[in-house]
C-alpha cells in the first residue's frame, strides 16, 4: 500500500496541493491556450474574492462551528461597498466594521448560550440579505475606484490573482500557525476544555474567530465588486457552499481545530479551477453543483484512507 | 401541582403560546377580519414544515453534530421525478408515493454511507451529498413545470369547515410518530443513543442500525413533502425546498427538543410550524418591506432560539 512508503501526515498535508496541481495539468492538457498570463488570469480572477471567503469560512471552523451565513454576509458587503463605501466613505467604512462587530457578537451568542451554529448563521443569513436588500433594492451601484484598480492590476510575469492568493495564504498561515496567540486559537477548537483550564477565555477566542470571519467576509465582499464593478444582494449567495467545499479540499477537519491557511487557500483555486475544467469539458452547467459535490466526496474519501494508515 | 414545574416539563407550550401571540397580534391589526382564514392557511402550509420536521427531529435527537442538510435537494428531486413520473394520471399517485418514498430511501442510505464510511460529520456528508442530489433534480427536471395530478392536487388542497384535510392527516402522523418515538423498540434507541452513544452501544442496543433507520426516516419524510408539496402548489420546482433547510431545523429547536440530542418534543413541531407561518404573515399584514422582512424573521427565529434552546446550558 501506499501508506508503507509516504508518511501519511505528509500525505495529508499534500493533498490540496496535489489536487490542485492535478487539476491544472489536466486543464493544460485539454486546453493548451490556458497556459498563458492571459488565461491564468481569467481562469482564476474569481478565485481572490473565494479564498478570501474560504479563508472566513476556515476561521469558523477551527473552533469546531459552521458559518452558513458567509455568502449573504458577502453580498451584503459588496451592497455597502457598491453604495455608501462610493458616495459616503466614512459612513460605509463604518457600516462594514459595525457588520465585522455583529459576526463577533454572534459567535459571542453561539458560545454564552450553547447554540448550534448553524441555526444561528442561517437565521443571520436572513438579516444579512434583509439589511442587502434595503441598502440596494435592485442591483447596481458604483465599486470605488481603488478596488477596481486594485483588482485589475497588471503583475509583471505572475497574474495578480496568483500573487495575492499566496500573499493571503502566507500572511494567514504564519498568523495562525506559528504565532502563539494562534496556537491558543487552533486549541480552543482541539480541546477547547485544556484551554480554558490553562485560563484562556473561549467567549475571547471565540469572538475573535468570528471577528476574523466577518472580517475576511468584508474583504471578499470588497475584493468582488472590485472585479464586478457594481453591487447586488444576490451576488454571492453560492459563496456559502465554495467556502464550506473550498475548506474542505483544503484540508478542514470538522473537529479538533484542525485547519491549514494555505490549504484553504489552494482549496478555492481548485473549485474556481474546477468551474473551468467542466466548461473546457462541456459538462452541461446542471451537472455543476452535481460535480462540485463528487469532488467533495472523492477529496473526502482520500483523506478518509490516508487517516486509515496513519492510524495504525 | 406547581404552574412552573408543569410548564417547564412542556417545553411545547411557549410554541403554542408564542403561535397564539401573533396570530393574536395580526388579528388585532386586521380589526378582527380573516382570523379563521389565517389559521385555515397557517394549517395549510405548516403541515409540509411539519412533515420534514419530524424527520429532522428524528436526526437531531441522535445525538450532537447529527443533522440532515440535504432536505430541500431531497424535496426538489422526489418533486420532479415524481411529477414527470404521474405525468397529471390519477392512477399513477400511488406508484408516485412509492418513487418518492424510494427516493428518500437512496438518498438517506448514501448519506448514512458518506457518514459511515468516509467517517465525517454529518453535517458534511448530508451537504455533500446535497450538491449531488440538487443536480440530479436539476438536470432531471430541466426547470419543466408539470402539473400534478388532479387528484393529488384536489386532496392536497381540500378543506372540510376550514380544517385542511393533509393537516388532519398531519395530525394523525404526527400522534404515530409520536408514539413511536416513546413507545417501540427504535424510538426508545433514537433517545438513548442521543442520550450518549457509548453507553447505549454498551446496553446492547445496535447504534448504528438507529442511525441509518434515521437518517433514511427523514429523507423518506422530505421525498414525501415534495410530493405533497408540488400536488399542493401545481407543480414541482427546483427551489421549492430552499425554505425548509433552515425551517426543518428552527421547528425542532423552537419546539423544544434539545440540540444536544436524547430528548424529542413531538407537539412543539406542530407549534413552531404554526408559529413560523404566522409570524411571517403578521409581518406581512403589517405592509413590512421584502427587506425588513426577512431581517426581523432572522431575528426573532435567533431571538426564540435564544430563549428556548438556551435551557440545559454547557452539558459538557
Amino acid at each position: 500500500m501506499l501508506q508503507r512508503f509516504v508518511n501519511p501526515r505528509l500525505l495529508r498535508s499534500a493533498l490540496p496541493a496535489l489536487s490542485f496541481a492535478i487539476l491544472l495539468v489536466a486543464i493544460f492538457y485539454t486546453q493548451p491556450r490556458t497556459m498563458s498570463y492571459f488565461g491564468l488570469n481569467l481562469m482564476l480572477q474569481y478565485a481572490v474574492p473565494i479564498a478570501l471567503a474560504t479563508l472566513a469560512q476556515m476561521f469558523v471552523i477551527t473552533v469546531n462551528d459552521l458559518d452558513l451565513s458567509i455568502g449573504p454576509f458577502v453580498g451584503l458587503v459588496a451592497c455597502i461597498g457598491a453604495t455608501f463605501l462610493y458616495e459616503t466613505p466614512l459612513l460605509g467604512i463604518l457600516m462594514l466594521l459595525g457588520c465585522i462587530l455583529l459576526y463577533a457578537a454572534m459567535g459571542a451568542l453561539i458560545h454564552l448560550r450553547n447554540l448550534p451554529s448553524i441555526v444561528v448563521t442561517l437565521g443571520m443569513s436572513f438579516v444579512w440579505l434583509g439589511i442587502a436588500v434595503l441598502v440596494l433594492p435592485t442591483p447596481g451601484g458604483k465599486a470605488p475606484e481603488y478596488l477596481k484598480a486594485l483588482m485589475s492590476l497588471q503583475v509583471p510575469l505572475v497574474p495578480f490573482p496568483i500573487v495575492a492568493a499566496i500573499v493571503i495564504a502566507v500572511v494567514v498561515h504564519v498568523a495562525l500557525m506559528y504565532s502563539s496567540y494562534g496556537v491558543v486559537l487552533r486549541g480552543a477548537g482541539g480541546n477547547p476544555r485544556a484551554v480554558a483550564r490553562a485560563g484562556w477565555s473561549l467567549l475571547k477566542t471565540k469572538m475573535i474567530m468570528f471577528g476574523l470571519a466577518g472580517f475576511f467576509g468584508v474583504l471578499s465582499g470588497l475584493s468582488l465588486i472590485g472585479l464586478t464593478t457594481s453591487g447586488d444582494a444576490h451576488i454571492a449567495d453560492r459563496y456559502t457552499l465554495y467556502s464550506i467545499a473550498g475548506a474542505i479540499l483544503g484540508g478542514a477537519e470538522f473537529v479538533g481545530g484542525r485547519v491549514s491557511p494555505v490549504g484553504a487557500v489552494l482549496g478555492a483555486l481548485t473549485l474556481t479551477l474546477a468551474g473551468s475544467f467542466l466548461i473546457f469539458l462541456r459538462v452541461s452547467p446542471d451537472w455543476q453543483i452535481g460535480a462540485q459535490g463528487a469532488i467533495l466526496i472523492l477529496v473526502l474519501a482520500l483523506r478518509a484512507l490516508i487517516s486509515r494508515g496513519e492510524v495504525r | 401541582m406547581n404552574v412552573v414545574a408543569f410548564l417547564g416539563g412542556r417545553a411545547w407550550i411557549w410554541s403554542f403560546i408564542a403561535t397564539a401571540l401573533v396570530w393574536l397580534a395580526t388579528v388585532a391589526f386586521t380589526g378582527g377580519t380573516g382570523g379563521g382564514q389565517i389559521l385555515t392557511a397557517a394549517l395549510s402550509f405548516a403541515i409540509f414544515t411539519v412533515i420534514v420536521g419530524i424527520g429532522q427531529m428524528f436526526v437531531i435527537t441522535t445525538g450532537p453534530g447529527n443533522v440532515d442538510l440535504s432536505i430541500p435537494a431531497t424535496m426538489a428531486l422526489s418533486g420532479a421525478v415524481t411529477t414527470k413520473l404521474m405525468d397529471t394520471q390519477n392512477e399513477m399517485i400511488a406508484l408516485g408515493v412509492v418513487v418518492a418514498l424510494g427516493i428518500g430511501i437512496g438518498v438517506g442510505l448514501g448519506n448514512y454511507l458518506l457518514i459511515r464510511l468516509l467517517r465525517i460529520p454529518p453535517i458534511i456528508a448530508t451537504l455533500s451529498a446535497s450538491f449531488l442530489v440538487q443536480s440530479t433534480a436539476i438536470a432531471y427536471g430541466r426547470g419543466l413545470r408539470i402539473k400534478p395530478p388532479p387528484l393529488l392536487a384536489d386532496f392536497t388542497t381540500a378543506q372540510v369547515a376550514g380544517v385542511p384535510v393533509l393537516a388532519a392527516c398531519g395530525i394523525v402522523f404526527t400522534v404515530v410518530m409520536g408514539v413511536v418515538l416513546a413507545r417501540t423498540l427504535y424510538g426508545r434507541s433514537v433517545l438513548a443513543v442521543g442520550q450518549n452513544m457509548r453507553a447505549a452501544w454498551l446496553a446492547g442496543i445496535n447504534v448504528e442500525r438507529t442511525r441509518l433507520f434515521t437518517y433514511v426516516l427523514s429523507a423518506m419524510l422530505a421525498g414525501l413533502a415534495g410530493l405533497l408539496l408540488s400536488g399542493f402548489s401545481g407543480g414541482s420546482s427546483l427551489n421549492m425546498g430552499e425554505e425548509y433547510l433552515l425551517a426543518s431545523i428552527a421547528v425542532v429547536v423552537i419546539g423544544g427538543t434539545s440540540v444536544a440530542g436524547g430528548r424529542a418534543n413531538v407537539p412543539g413541531i406542530w407549534g413552531a410550524a404554526l408559529f413560523l407561518y404566522l409570524l411571517v404573515t403578521m409581518l406581512n399584514t403589517f405592509g413590512a418591506s421584502a427587506g425588513l422582512r426577512l431581517i426581523l424573521t432572522g431575528l426573532i427565529i435567533i431571538a426564540v432560539i435564544t430563549l428556548a434552546g438556551g435551557g440545559e446550558q454547557q452539558k459538557r
